[in-house]
């Protein structure tokens, strides 16, 4: 047809880019090789910030040449008069607000503006944030830029309540951002400071209502959105435990002091030092962990001297203060006693109620309301169940443990892939339970029979138990820090699939073991018992080890001290 | 200017109407010489937008042009011996029953008498016709395929009438349309520059006087340029055809769009704001939390509606009013989906179209923004024009010019020609207000609103609310079209909703209270004639080589016109791409000249601060937003 234009073919086009980008690739090496070449020959002047301005507006992401931009800039600073400067930062500006656009994304440039912005004498902080404001317009989930944006907000002083401001518009547009719901949470406590003696890092109950109210329409909107469900969970639990000194337990026989941490520890490590008194006067003593790995952990003891448990006085004093966690405890051993302890009042707050804070029982009740709402309206939305049993739990979780135990069943049925979690979790909340039920009834015997466990933890809180069954249950190891309970004598672990004893140490008072039917095949793996010293009934029946040749003589050469082995 | 126009043409295509211009631009981008005639003195036909004073001389016309009855023989002196005459109507008969009324206070020096007449006047029919015909004429040939058609403009003028026709040549050299396009594209920027700087010190005084001083007619008459009144109302689907085209073919570069911003809803005599972006349904105040999750998951099913067939296989034979009844929906939900978002009615669509409608309205939104809609600024009749550009304009009287193919609007046509035709009619109606109909903290609000028909058999109508910045009405000012298919005439159609929706501004000015209707400041009613879907064997004795294109039909997309432009264009240019898009300049070789010439030096610096965030929306790519 006639009046065509004529066009390249496709061939032509494509072999002119392909020469393009050719010759485009030829300019970029050679570029970068001049540059390597002048920085080590330390000429980083002007012509750097020109040929690495080159290659970064490409290829914003190349860091080592950002380095070399500063440290030209750097060098420049020296040199140049203040107006020279001046000019010179103004471009470095306008530069990178180019490198952004090709890559809205780059970690070296935004390091690098935040880099120059400090080092400026007076920054213009009011276009960072409008600058900030245009790349979130752009891509409202761009953490980069939210990042830099909390940079500048501080280094501005920007008052709080503006950026919540900002974070509501955002969140107005999609609130599918996790950003923006990240910054609530931490402008929120800066707006709402709680008197000194209240609980640090909490709300008031009507900013939390509020806030509540927003991410309910979220969750409503789409309960698939997981940001909502996150930021509603740190707004329902955001307190932390308070440090505190657990219990302490002072045992005659063993000459030995233990003590038991609200958070795991690491004793003597420069930070946590604990400082023990005596009768009143400091004792200086080696602290450990029940089994002997030097860690973090719950439990730790120390060795006494026989002079600080002579039977001449008629009551001793303990007295251990922890300094970091800024706690103390104190407890008494009488004259004639064989132990003595001293522990906190158990109350379920202050055990368990470190996920979920115990906000207004009616917000978290009316919470529990409209989730139960969302899930008949979603029956199979994981966020939605989730959040019920945390609420259950955290309202009261012995009333309701039936509920929450069908829940469980429901959201495993919709969430196979996280089963194996949801069954830990599970054992997590039961062994809360059966832990808050012994203590309400002040014993130390405690039944873990029968309860489909998969995971022991908590065992902290069993320091005093005498006798525990664990039997039938879906447990594959005896953890190490079964070790932290000193007092034990009797314990039954019989019908689960245990593999490994390594908590089975070092338990001064233990006397009876069944281990029948687990999934013991090595007697090897029996070696722990070994540092047991009163152990003297152990029950192997139904074990694979059993059917080994020789198994019999191998365990009585590995635990010699123990009566009766039953195979 | 007009000496050297060329004789013989591919296409001649007559009226500047959305189907006629996007199938002139289509030629033209296939090649083929274009003539593209319209005897008005505007652009667009019955698409076109006016300012206000311009939409005042369109309704005079009306009433002065009744009469032309101006036979010019001299044209028939050029008509061979083997061609035969088509005549075209020099009278348009597509708009009727024009009513205009006044309702802002005249003010004193103006002329009161006129102004009373013109109030009196409301009532009397008002037709006009344009003032210019062409006539063609028409002979087959022995041989069909080459037979030619000649084109030919009147000469004489009625002396009264200042009236010109424009002529657009598609220029076919290249160097000259690159030219045109850069230049058009040149001015276009610096008028529109000259606009919105015009625009500022005017939004300064108005928003400087006190609110009490309200809005007269001299000050619309004075103000009047910043008036551009649609004659159809019309959105742009933001996944239509018409975006897709616009795109697709480049020609997006010449319009800027703004997104609507509401999708309004009446219901129990209140407006309230129709929540339909997940944006929206998270931000409601107006449903609780339960209908949101309702409302989510039922737009969520029918986004993907085919997929799960067993949903609604068993209501496919009710209507989709129905259906919805059985869907876990409050009646307040039921209401926004059947009337706001499918924009059906209770008895029009059954449930499978109710649920494509639906579907289609979300999948539409969130392109440009929360609302699956957009607006040209400075209106609809934009749309031709920016299909119309890159051409040169010229007057041009009395030639004979021959074509092979012609392509004709319908309002062209004589009434022996469309004798047989039955059309249909759409109800129209043009207000400016001196509010939204739903206040907000914004006053740049953009809505769609549709008010379902009260009695079964009326139809619903349909309500686009435009704010200043669309660059159609004055600042302090709204402008409100309403559309509806006519079942009366325009004003017994639509001023039912009129009432419903607005006070009539004097009325309001005794008591001093706040009101919460928008008053009227100035009413036009009009039927204008819906030529879409008529077949062309309707047409009487129309040759093989002259197709026919419709006027506006009552939609609210512009899909009709696309699709029709595409299947008249393939039917001229079979195997054609339709309006692909122009070449890249680096690609077009002049002189034959190979790749050697271009220089391509290294140069990484990327072109900065290519576009900061305008507020307006310019068509692109603009699905990329992720994480």
């Amino acid at each position: 047809m006639h009046g065509r234009l004529k066009v390249k073919t496709s061939e032509e086009q494509a072999e002119a880019k392909r020469l393009e980008r050719e010759q485009k690739l030829k300019l970029y090496q050679s570029a970068t090789q001049t540059v390597f070449q002048k920085r080590q020959a330390g000429e980083l002047d002007e012509s750097v910030l020109e040929l690495t301005s080159q290659i970064l507006g490409a290829n914003p992401d190349f860091a080592t040449l950002w380095n070399c931009r500063r440290e030209v800039l750097q060098r420049l600073e020296a040199q140049k008069s203040p107006e020279e400067l001046a000019a010179l930062v103004k471009t470095e500006l306008g530069f990178l607000e180019s490198c952004l656009r090709v890559n809205p994304k780059s970690y070296g440039t935004w390091h690098h503006r935040c880099w120059l912005l400090g080092r400026l004498p007076e920054p213009n902080w009011a276009r960072e944030l409008e600058l900030c404001a245009r790349f979130l317009e752009v891509d409202e989930r761009n953490f980069h830029c939210w990042d830099y944006r909390r940079f500048v907000a501080t280094q501005a002083a920007v008052p709080p309540a503006e950026e919540l401001a900002f974070t509501d518009s955002l969140i107005t547009r999609n609130f599918s951002n996790y950003s923006s719901w990240h910054y609530r949470s931490c402008l929120l406590p800066q707006l709402h400071p709680q008197p000194d003696t209240g609980p640090q890092g909490r709300l008031p109950e009507d900013v939390l209502l509020k806030e509540l109210e927003l991410v309910q329409n979220a969750f409503f909107t789409d309960p698939n959105d997981q940001s909502a469900w996150f930021y509603h969970r740190w707004l329902l639990g955001r307190a932390d435990p308070q440090d505190a000194l657990r219990c302490l337990h002072v045992s005659r026989d063993e000459a030995c002091l233990t003590v038991s941490f609200s958070r795991p520890v690491l004793v003597g490590s420069g930070t946590e030092t604990l400082l023990l008194m005596v009768d009143e006067s400091p004792l200086a003593v080696e602290w450990r962990t029940p089994d002997g790995r030097t860690r973090p952990s719950h439990v730790w003891l120390c060795d006494l001297p026989a002079a600080s448990l002579n039977d001449q006085l008629p009551q001793h004093t303990f007295h251990v203060i922890w300094t970091a966690g800024e706690a103390q405890k104190e407890c008494v051993l009488l004259k004639g006693r064989q132990e003595g302890w001293c522990r906190d009042s158990a109350t379920d707050a202050q055990l368990f109620r470190c996920e979920l804070s115990v906000e207004k029982s009616t917000v978290l009740q009316s919470e529990l309301e409209s989730c139960k709402e969302l899930q008949e309206l979603e029956p199979e939305n994981k966020w939605c169940l989730l959040t019920i049993i945390l609420l259950m739990r955290a309202l009261d979780p012995l009333l309701y443990e039936k509920e929450t135990l069908q829940y469980f069943q429901t959201l495993k049925a919709v969430d196979p892939m996280r089963a194996a979690y949801l069954d830990d979790l599970r054992s997590k909340f039961l062994l809360e339970n059966s832990v808050l039920k012994m203590e309400y009834a002040e014993v130390r015997v405690l039944h873990l029979g029968h309860k489909d466990l998969t995971v022991l933890c908590h065992l902290e809180q069993l320091l005093l138990v005498t006798h525990l069954d664990l039997s039938h249950n879906r447990l594959r190891a005896l953890p190490p820090a079964l070790a932290a309970l000193r007092c034990l004598e009797v314990l039954q672990a019989n019908d689960n699939a245990i593999e490994s004893l390594d908590g089975v140490t070092s338990l001064p008072r233990l006397q009876e073991l069944s281990l029948c039917n687990n999934r013991l095949r090595q007697p090897a793996v029996l070696q722990p018992l070994a540092a047991c010293p009163r152990l003297v009934l152990l029950h192997l029946q139904g074990n694979p080890l059993c059917h080994a040749v020789g198994a019999s003589e191998h365990l009585a050469e590995l635990l010699p001290a123990v009566n009766s082995i039953l195979t | 200017m007009a000496d050297n126009l060329p004789s013989e043409f591919d296409v001649i295509v007559i009226g500047t109407g959305l189907p006629e211009s996007i199938i002139a631009a289509a030629c033209s981008r296939s090649g083929l010489r274009v003539l593209h005639v319209d005897s008005r003195n505007y652009y667009g036909g019955n698409w076109a937008s006016f300012s206000f004073s311009g939409i005042l001389s369109w309704l005079k016309e009306y009433q002065e042009n009744s009469d032309i009855v101006n036979e010019s023989p001299t044209w028939q002196e050029q008509i061979l011996e083997n061609e035969e005459a088509i005549a075209l109507s020099r009278k348009d008969k597509t708009i009727q029953h024009v009513e205009v009324f006044c309702y802002a206070s005249q003010d004193l020096h103006e002329d009161v008498e006129e102004a009373g007449a013109l109030q009196k006047n409301h009532a009397s029919v008002i037709s006009g016709n344009p003032t210019e015909a062409a006539h063609s004429a028409y002979q087959p040939s022995e041989d069909e395929s080459l037979c030619t058609v000649s084109c030919e403009m009147p000469t004489e003028q009625t002396p009264s009438s200042d009236q010109e026709t424009a002529l657009e040549i598609n220029d076919v050299e290249v160097t000259g349309e690159k030219e045109k396009r850069y230049d058009d594209k040149t001015h276009a920027k610096s008028a529109s520059e000259e606009e919105t700087s015009e625009n500022v010190p005017i939004a300064e005084d108005t928003v400087l006087q006190p609110k009490k001083n309200r809005i007269t007619y001299s000050q619309i008459i004075k103000e009047g340029r910043r008036f551009n009144i649609d004659l159809v109302s019309k959105l742009l689907y933001s996944r239509g055809l018409l975006i897709d085209l616009l795109i697709k073919s480049n020609v997006s570069r010449y319009a800027e769009f703004k997104n609507i911003t509401r999708i309004l809803a009446f219901r129990e005599g209140r407006v309230e704001q129709v929540p339909c972006s997940r944006a929206d349904v998270f931000n409601s105040k107006q449903l609780t939390m339960v209908e949101k999750r309702m409302l989510m998951k039922f737009l969520t099913f029918c986004m993907e509606y085919e997929k799960h067939p067993d949903e609604y296989k068993a209501y496919e034979e009710i209507t989709f009013s129905e259906y919805l009844k059985t869907q876990k929906l409050t009646p307040n939900l039921q209401y926004f989906v059947l009337h706001s978002i499918a924009m059906t009615s209770e008895t029009a669509s059954n449930t499978v179209d109710g649920l494509k409608a639906t579907k289609n309205f979300l999948h539409c939104l969130g392109r440009y923004g929360n609302t699956p809609f957009l607006f040209p600024l400075y209106g609809q009749g934009e749309l031709p024009q920016c299909f119309c550009r890159c051409k040169a304009i010229i007057d041009q009287f009395g030639q004979r010019i021959i074509s092979k193919h012609f392509l004709v609007e319908d309002s062209y046509f004589s009434e022996n020609t469309c004798s047989h035709v039955q059309y249909r009619q759409i109800s129209r109606s043009v207000l400016i207000t001196d509010r939204s109909v739903l206040k907000t903290d914004s006053d740049q609000q953009i809505s769609i609103l549709t008010v379902p028909g009260e009695e079964p058999g009326t139809f619903a109508v349909r309500v686009i609310e435009l704010c200043p910045s669309t660059m159609t009405c004055m600042k302090g000012t709204y402008l409100v079209h309403l559309t509806c298919t006519s079942s009366k005439t325009a004003r017994e159609d639509l001023e039912p909703v009129v009432q419903k929706l607005f006070t009539p501004y004097t009325e309001t000015e005794i008591e001093n209270e706040e009101v919460e209707k928008p008053r009227l400041l100035w009413a036009l009613y009009f039927n204008m004639r819906d030529s879409s879907d008529i077949s062309r064997n309707s047409y009487n004795d129309l040759p093989s080589n002259v197709y026919v294109c419709s006027g506006p039909d009552c939609g609210l997309g512009n899909d009709n016109a696309v699709k029709q432009a595409e299947r008249l264009f393939q039917l001229i240019c079979p195997n054609e791409d339709f309006c692909p898009p122009p070449p890249n300049p680096e690609d077009i070789i002049i002189d034959g000249d190979s790749l050697q010439s271009e220089t391509s030096e290294f140069s990484v610096i990327p072109e900065a601060n290519s576009e900061t965030p305008k507020e307006s929306t310019s068509l692109g790519n603009p699905e990329e937003t992720s994480q």
